[in-house]
């Protein structure tokens, strides 16, 4: 290398999202080909991001690939637009992606990108969900070989993922898959729905929303359609549970902020030692509340 | 009570970068900061191992990014990776030929007497790995003639400018196969997604940019019985190769720089073969950027494993291709390690529901049997 040589001053001048333009365009074509078939995990040549592999570097090119000026996005992490990952990434996309309005509030954006839930708020057609994704394909349990799952998938062989439903059901009475619940998508493929949790599963079945599935480390890229089903696999006589938030009377458990009996709960000990609970999805939270704020004060008025 | 699970993100960071920005600059008043350049010579090695890790050879750049991350090798190849997101690929390089290479060091395992002969070349394999006090207080003048007094006292000669390769040799004799023919189109990892079973072009673009702990790991196994490879390397060769791209307007191939790598072809014991044609050595290949003489044998060894195991089936580890190339990118596998540290607040409250109720179930269970 020429011992002279100088680092150019301007190379920290990014064009618009970052990935040049080849990249964006390869992405949107995989994207149109992963809603074409819906569930199937649409192999991309991912690029590497600046920020680490596994914190959303496949949902992050999707929404670069995605995003264009007059778009809003929103961006949350666990259910909150505060967290530290959540405001890093949102950090980088306004600095990448000039012109792009960022809000909290779930009604208000076109674009949104989450990692482990769904928002409370139900989607619109107008809008397109994007997340990211650890671990994209639900044969991983059964099958470490990606070529071998990958014939499974066509052929629709989800019988060793069955028997291990079956084999938890004789071990514990009980399905244990906590979250990443498979999911069968318009009748063949089985996704893995990223890490939200079962409460989030329902979300996925006839949403009017796109929803879309980023795996930059895996460099795989799926969607759920819009309107398209989406089933929990089950058997017949075990259905499908979420997450249970009835306590010893079996009440329903509400949040204690905003009271809201029908969002997923957060639960953490207070300062004498009770379990409290709060909904995760902090932008549902804070809009009950402040509507109960405005109803309290036109009341007394 | 205010909103508690997760808040306040954006001060963290800006703390924790401020932090870091203090760290690297601990020494306070006695500090000097440290020079690209000073970098990219003094610490050679691991500006070769971040312009290879990377993936682009830019060993300034790579100077700057182990600068940046205070000498995480994983953390400075992964900035300049992501650098290079950023670039379009403007044309493919046609074949490059190692022959051309200006070598400053070559040496065979396999005979004694190569064409053109061994150079040792500069290598710690023969140095005592003893502690050189001395470096620790070095004089600036003394340093800044060290250079200079090795060129002066070393003779001029007449050194070709390039050396023949040991395996055209070898080829020459009918111990290896012929080359393959080069009509095939090689794959481009950086464009195109892996899809199993990969072209061998492909597992050598992922492992030339592997992370060199990695491959070394994987090819260990190999080496110590979990399988059975048993190399001789023909040649090793370190130096400069020109790099040749097609001119913009004729298309013909003009010199367009010149690129520091490391190249090493390992030769196997031959393999059953059931066809009746003659029985020749098995070579494994590996090239990599930079001076890297560790990753390169581990690769050549790697990709001698892999064809067996694309062949026959893989017996061991270091043979599936799957399992090697998707388990040595240095960026892919820290990122995932480091990504457990972040909150996982709602799925281990899914978790925590899965356990209470089976625990509950176990109980009722273990009730209705008492």
């Amino acid at each position: 290398m020429n011992p002279y040589y100088e680092l150019p001053q301007d190379e920290a001048g990014y064009s618009f999202g970052f990935l040049d333009e080849y990249a964006k365009r390869e992405v949107r074509r995989n994207i149109l080909k992963a809603i074409c078939i819906p569930g199937y995990q649409t192999p991309y040549a991912s690029r590497e991001m600046p920020m680490g592999r596994g914190f959303g570097t496949g949902g992050l090119q999707l929404t670069l690939s995605l995003i264009g000026r007059g778009d809003t996005l929103k961006v949350i992490d666990q259910g909150s637009d505060d967290s530290v990952n959540a405001v890093n990434l949102r950090h980088f996309i306004e600095l990448t992606c000039p012109g792009v309005d960022t809000t909290e509030r779930t009604q208000d954006a076109t674009l949104i990108q989450s990692r482990h839930r769904i928002p409370e708020m139900r989607m619109t057609s107008a809008q397109t969900l994007v997340l990211q994704v650890p671990y994209p394909d639900p044969l991983v349990v059964v099958e470490p070989s990606e070529a071998r799952r990958k014939i499974m998938h066509g052929e629709g062989d989800y019988s060793r993922l069955l028997t291990k439903l079956y084999e938890d059901i004789v071990h514990f009475d009980e399905i244990t898959i906590s979250h990443r619940y498979p999911t069968r998508i318009n009748g063949h493929y089985v996704l893995d729905p990223s890490p939200i949790p079962r409460f989030d599963v329902p979300k996925l079945h006839q949403s009017p929303a796109l929803i879309l599935f980023g795996a930059g480390r895996e460099k795989k890229i799926y969607a759920v359609p819009p309107y398209t089903n989406a089933e929990p696999l089950v058997f017949e006589d075990v259905p499908f549970r979420t997450e249970d938030f009835s306590d010893a009377q079996g009440r329903r458990r509400s949040c204690h902020r905003c009271g809201a009996t029908d969002s997923f709960l957060d639960e953490f000990t207070g300062n004498d030692g009770e379990r409290i609970y709060q909904c995760s999805d902090s932008d549902y939270c804070h809009q009950r509340l402040s509507t109960q704020h405005s109803a309290a004060n036109e009341v007394s008025r | 009570m205010g909103y508690v699970a997760i808040k306040g993100g954006g001060i963290a960071i800006k703390g924790s970068l401020e932090a870091l920005e203090a760290l690297r600059a601990a020494e306070g008043e006695q500090g000097v900061p440290l020079s690209l350049s000073a970098i990219e010579n003094q610490l050679r090695l691991l500006t070769s191992r971040i312009v290879s890790e990377g993936g682009l050879y830019h060993p300034r750049l790579a100077a700057l990014a182990i600068k940046q991350m205070q000498g995480d090798t994983l953390e400075a190849a992964f900035a300049l990776r992501a650098c290079r997101s950023t670039k379009p690929r403007l044309l493919a390089t046609p074949v490059q030929e190692t022959s051309r290479m200006r070598v400053i060091r070559r040496i065979s395992s396999a005979f004694k007497d190569i064409p053109g002969g061994q150079m040792l070349g500069p290598t710690y394999d023969y140095a005592l790995r003893l502690m050189r006090i001395d470096l620790s207080d070095e004089a600036p003048e003394v340093f800044r003639t060290i250079a200079a007094k090795f060129m002066g006292e070393t003779p001029a000669g007449n050194l070709p400018e390039t050396f023949p390769k040991v395996v055209d040799a070898l080829r020459n004799e009918g111990l290896l196969p012929q080359a393959p023919a080069r009509a095939i189109e090689p794959f481009d990892i950086t464009r195109e997604p892996l899809i199993f079973p990969i072209p061998r072009s492909a597992i050598l673009a992922s492992m030339a940019r592997a992370e060199t702990g990695s491959l070394l790991a994987l090819a260990y196994s190999n080496m110590r019985g979990y399988g059975d490879v048993h190399p001789t390397i023909a040649e090793l060769r370190v130096g400069y190769l020109p790099v040749f791209l097609p001119h913009p307007i004729t298309g013909e191939e003009i010199e367009a720089g010149e690129v520091l790598i490391t190249e090493c072809e390992v030769v196997a014991m031959y393999e059953n073969s059931d066809n009746k044609s003659k029985p020749v050595f098995t070579l494994g290949y590996g090239a990599c950027f930079g001076h890297n003489e560790t990753k390169a044998i581990s690769m050549a060894i790697l990709d001698r494993a892999l064809q067996k195991g694309m062949k026959e089936g893989p017996a061991n580890p270091s043979e599936d291709p799957e399992f090697v190339v998707l388990h040595i990118d240095g960026v892919d596998s820290m990122g995932f390690a480091n990504h457990y540290k972040m909150p996982h607040y709602v799925t281990f409250q899914s978790d925590m529901d899965r356990l209470r109720t089976t625990q509950a179930k176990a109980e009722s269970k273990q009730g209705n049997e008492k």
